[in-house]
């Protein structure tokens, strides 16, 4: 590879979602779990995907890796990894990206291990099928990268059933056979939800620090704000199926546009508020992705919501800084925003209306 | 027995619960091993008092809540609650006395039956313990449905998985509460919730708690959420209490090593906060055979050769303020302590 | 479930699951043949047992023919009414001897999931036990060592369902025993009966249903291979005896086929509705305990 090649191969994204729509045929109807999301990741960048519950990041992180159910699935929009269109591709052709270039950590690693399979076993198989190798070969491996993942015991471990390691331990297989062919491109779901903080804590570091020596790509899904914080260059906001705003990371905290993404900022408890503080909640629940709202979708739940928002769609905006993209008529900082924040602040409601549900 | 100590309970008239020396052991199949899920810890809750329990995973929290229960009954140690020593209840005494503590637990989903409807799950209860007429029971459900924000209509026509996983929670809450108990237990209510629905899940036991004149034992991992509901918190590491102190001061003063891992592990949803790195590596060891000495020993930054073989004692260095810890962060070191014999 | 997919449910979710045409149709079938079981007497069925030679067509078995619709066997009686009154004892049998699996093995399963200990390992050795012997072996052997009426074929063929319902009730209770709903209830001080019969029980009843009808599908066969053996109901009609008795010697097989091909189809008809019908149930009954 020579200079220029290297460094247009640096700015290029390695993967990047041109309204990328995902819907499901259901009995209610067409449920749009992902409704044009166009983002883009860099080679050793990381992108964090936050949103509540059934915002669509699984399923976005899915529709990317070509991991969708084959029946009753609307999928419209363009996949690109390094440049080349993958949306389009059969199972048949995607395997020779799955595991090498694209791999995936699930939700639940329970249930993405198989309980009747020893660890050592689960791990080698994609290291012989994908890089060939023999078994003995593909377990000494196997057994070195559940060192790096820091399992205590690794080669005791290769022997053991999932079931008789712990959640925090079944994650790390999770991570050690997702790593296990050295990926370009991870996508982490929720990798931290079932697990302890502390736990969380070494899984991220664990997680970075692949990034960081392999110079990998990470997707990292959560609903936890906090948890991408330090950890992602960049997030993006899901709601009811859109990216609803999108920023680096510093960015995104230090000069929050959405109303959606203040609170859902403010839900997270605080070490650093007294104890007994009311916690800001985000009334009424997330919207009916088979029937969204006309107009901003997140209008039935937000406290700055005006007559304009409940007909029209708010556009994708940009922001003062570049990179930073959002979809509301009148954002945080606007002086709609403001005067809406003087009211409820004098009739006490800033909190009242926010604490109740 | 040392590493326990007891010098953070209370003489306190309003005492409604006093553990001592709980100890729960889980025999491992015929072999003759056990695992030392709880190994001798003692706390007291107040009336109207809430008390957090925090630790890592595997550490006994849950083990503690339902050795409270009685469900199943500790390996040794003394329960009283409100006057009453549950451990020597028969088991017909027990299942009344059940009735004053209620427990809600952390998969919102499987804690509901998946087959009947809601309103039913919710006036079980009532119907087991044959509280007034059919029409009044249903009235009280309706009551308390309403109470935590769920429509008695829809409840009366649903099913638990025709309802979100916060909705679930709410549920578990309700059908709690309908006995009217003194105390809840709370096993992590809302480790599996996303933190939107967690702030309204938390900010309904605290309402509910004015409301009902509850006491809590609130357990969770997550020393923010722990520490925004409680008054008092305990940290717990691998069946003990390492650290007993009001929530604030833990918060300001962790002593033991270990809380100050807990604390500095909670992301900070900051990011020009670089992020501390106090985290241990490797996994707590093994509850079957724990380590002598201090448990923390083998994970502790501070660890000396008496960790090694001395079991530490909580001792209060600061009023209200506990730790076990030879070495804490502050308070000063422990005494030595000469063996009598 | 160990983490966060709690996908909020939509107000209107509820959209009603259809059984479909075929469960219908199955049910059908199951329901004529049940009321032929039991009217057969007081239908105006010809007499199964009548020798209706015609000298017209010389010697019997008749081929099947306007007055004879399934034709006749080589006494010149009625396949037709034969098949149907086959019903009887095969219905019966099947329907007693499920029944007395059910009651035996799905308690004792039921029981021993949930109170585990040694009540468990007890029952669960008992189940291996019955399963280790070959069933057509043991039910030849007991059915050859006693009276062979209705009442003991049928508990015979009841006894080797014992096992594999007990089993199936034993890992559903399981699976369900250890959930917090039931330590919920326990703890809102419900009685260890109450939480069986209302906590484990409907959880358990549903998958079990269905394993009724196809279990009951099982033992018609089994009866019909009993039958065919000679060790089934001794005075009576079967399916499986009528079948034996149309293929006892190749040469009739070959020159009259009709003779087993009725009760053979009638007996396949039946056992498939019951397979389709519970196989059905199952997916209708599958609640979906979370949403995604
Ligand atoms: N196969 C499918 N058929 C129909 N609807 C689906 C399917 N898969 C996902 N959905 C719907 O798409 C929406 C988005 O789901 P998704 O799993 O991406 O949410 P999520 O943001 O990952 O949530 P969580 O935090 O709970 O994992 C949900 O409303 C879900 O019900
Ligand atoms: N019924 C049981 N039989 C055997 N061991 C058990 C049993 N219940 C719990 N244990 C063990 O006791 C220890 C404490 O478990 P417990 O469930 O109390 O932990 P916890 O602190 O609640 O953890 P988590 O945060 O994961 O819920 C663990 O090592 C666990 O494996
Ligand atoms: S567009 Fe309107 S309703 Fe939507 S987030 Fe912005 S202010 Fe709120
Ligand atoms: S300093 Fe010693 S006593 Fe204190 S936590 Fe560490 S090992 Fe335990
Ligand atoms: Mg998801
Ligand atoms: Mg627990």
């Amino acid at each position: 590879m020579n200079q220029s090649e290297m460094v247009r191969s640096e700015h290029e994204p390695l993967v990047e979602t041109i309204d990328v729509k995902t819907h499901f045929k259901t009995p209610r109807g067409i449920a749009r779990a992902v409704d044009g999301v166009s983002i883009q990741i860099r080679r050793g960048q990381s992108l964090g995907v936050v949103g509540e519950s059934g915002s669509g990041k699984t399923v976005l992180s899915r529709s990317i890796m070509g991991l969708l159910p084959r029946n009753g699935v609307i999928r419209e929009g363009s996949v690109r990894y390094q440049g080349q269109e993958i949306g389009n591709r059969s199972d048949k052709e995607m395997q020779s990206i799955w595991g090498r270039e694209m791999a995936m950590i699930f939700q639940d690693p329970m249930t993405s291990l198989n309980p009747v399979m020893k660890v050592g076993k689960q791990i080698s198989e994609s290291l012989r099928k994908n890089l060939g190798m023999s078994a003995t070969e593909a377990l000494a491996v196997a057994e070195k990268l559940l060192h790096d993942v820091r399992i205590p015991e690794p080669a005791r471990r290769l022997n053991q059933y999932p079931h008789e390691l712990s959640g925090g331990m079944r994650q790390r297989v999770m991570i050690a056979i997702a790593m296990a062919c050295g990926p370009n491109m991870l996508f982490a779901d929720e990798p931290t939800t079932a697990l302890d903080v502390t736990v969380q804590a070494q899984i991220l570091e664990l997680l970075s620090e692949q990034k960081r020596e392999r110079n990998m790509s990470l997707l990292l899904v959560t609903h936890n704000l906090g948890v991408v914080a330090g950890y992602t260059d960049e997030i993006a906001v899901m709601y009811g199926g859109k990216v609803v705003e999108k920023a680096p990371t510093k960015t995104l905290f230090a000069n929050t546009k959405m109303p959606y993404t203040e609170a859902l900022l403010s839900s997270i408890p605080r070490l650093d508020q007294p104890s007994h503080s009311r916690l800001s909640t985000i009334p009424g629940r997330p919207p009916d992705i088979v029937h969204p709202p006309k107009g901003c979708r997140f209008a039935p739940r937000c406290a700055y919501v005006r007559d304009l928002c409940l007909n029209e769609e708010p556009e994708l905006q940009q922001a003062d800084s570049p990179d930073h993209t959002y979809r509301c008529f009148f954002p945080v900082g606007s002086p709609e925003y403001l005067e809406r924040r003087v009211e409820l602040t004098r009739k006490g409601e800033l909190v009242a209306s926010e604490g109740s549900n | 027995m040392a590493g326990t100590g007891k010098a953070h309970l209370r003489d306190d008239q309003n005492v409604l619960l006093r553990v001592e020396d709980l100890v729960v052991e889980f025999p491992i199949g015929r072999t003759g091993l056990k695992v030392n899920a709880v190994s001798g810890i003692s706390f007291d809750v107040l009336k109207g008092e809430t008390l957090g329990i925090v630790g890592e995973s595997g550490c006994g929290k849950s083990t503690t809540g339902r050795a409270i229960m009685q469900l199943p009954s500790p390996t040794s140690g003394s329960i009283m609650f409100d006057g009453t020593e549950l451990t020597s209840l028969s088991g017909e005494a027990m299942r009344e006395a059940r009735t004053k503590i209620q427990m809600i637990f952390q998969d919102p989903i499987s804690s509901l039956n998946p087959r009947r409807n809601v309103r039913d799950i919710v006036l079980e209860p009532l119907s087991i313990w044959n509280r007034g007429t059919k029409a009044e029971q249903l009235a009280t459900v309706d009551k308390i449905l309403e109470h935590v924000g769920i429509d008695p209509q829809r409840a009366a026509e649903s099913k638990p998985h025709q309802f979100s996983g916060g909705q679930c929670q709410r549920i578990s809450i309700a059908r709690s509460l309908v006995l009217n108990p003194q105390m809840i237990i709370c096993d992590e209510p809302v480790s599996a919730l996303d933190v939107s629905v967690q702030a309204q899940v938390v900010n309904l036991l605290e309402d509910l708690k004015k409301e009902f004149e509850l006491t809590l034992v609130f357990i969770a991992h997550d020393l923010a959420v722990v520490k925004n509901i409680s008054d008092r918190i305990a940290v717990m590491y691998l069946g003990k209490i390492c650290e007993v102190s009001s929530s604030d001061d833990l918060y300001r003063n962790p002593a033991h090593p270990y809380t100050e891992v807990l604390l500095s592990s909670i992301p900070v949803p900051d990011p020009t906060v670089a992020v501390k790195k106090v985290s241990v590596d490797g996994e707590p060891p093994s509850p079957v055979s724990p380590p002598a000495g201090c448990r923390f020993n083998p994970r502790c930054p501070n660890a000396s050769d008496r960790c090694r073989s001395e079991e530490p004692t909580l001792r209060e260095i600061e009023p209200g303020h506990f730790v076990a810890c030879h070495h804490p962060l502050t308070g000063g070191e422990a005494p030595v302590t000469v063996r009598s014999n | 479930m160990s983490t966060t997919s709690v996908t909020p449910a939509p107000e209107d979710t509820i959209v009603r699951k259809k059984l479909g045409f075929g469960f219908w149709l199955c049910v059908t079938w199951i329901g004529l043949m049940a009321f032929i079981a039991i009217f057969a007497p007081v239908l105006p069925l010809k007499s199964p047992t009548a020798n209706f030679l015609d000298s017209a067509r010389g010697r019997p078995p008749y081929a099947p023919s306007w007055s004879h619709w399934f034709g006749t066997d080589k006494d010149a009686r009625d396949v037709f009414s034969r098949s149907m009154y086959g019903a009887r004892i095969s219905l019966t049998v099947g329907f007693t001897a499920i029944t007395a699996g059910f009651l035996i093995g799905g308690s004792l399963g039921v029981i021993s999931g949930y109170y585990k200990g040694w009540i468990d390992r007890v029952s669960s050795f008992g189940f291996i036990v019955l399963l280790s012997f070959p069933s057509l072996v043991l039910a030849i052997l007991l059915t050859s060592l006693i009276d062979r009426n209705l009442l003991t074929v049928s508990l015979v063929l009841g006894l080797l369902s014992i096992a594999p319902v007990g089993r199936l009730a034993r890992a559903a209770t399981l699976q369900y025993a250890d959930r917090e709903f039931v330590l919920a209830a326990r703890q809102i001080g419900a009685t260890n009966r109450r939480i069986i019969i209302k906590e484990i029980l409907p959880n358990v009843a549903i998958p079990m249903s269905s394993l009724a009808l196809l279990g009951m599908a099982v033992a018609v066969v089994a009866e019909g291979g009993l039958a065919f053996l000679g060790f089934s109901v001794q005075k009576g009609i079967t399916w499986g005896g009528l079948i034996q008795l149309g293929s006892d010697a190749s040469k009739t097989l070959q020159d009259s086929p009709w003779i087993a091909f009725f009760p053979i189809l009638m007996l396949f008809l039946t056992v498939l509705s019951l397979n389709f019908a519970g196989d059905r149930l199952r997916t209708f009954f599958d609640v979906k305990e979370t949403t995604l």
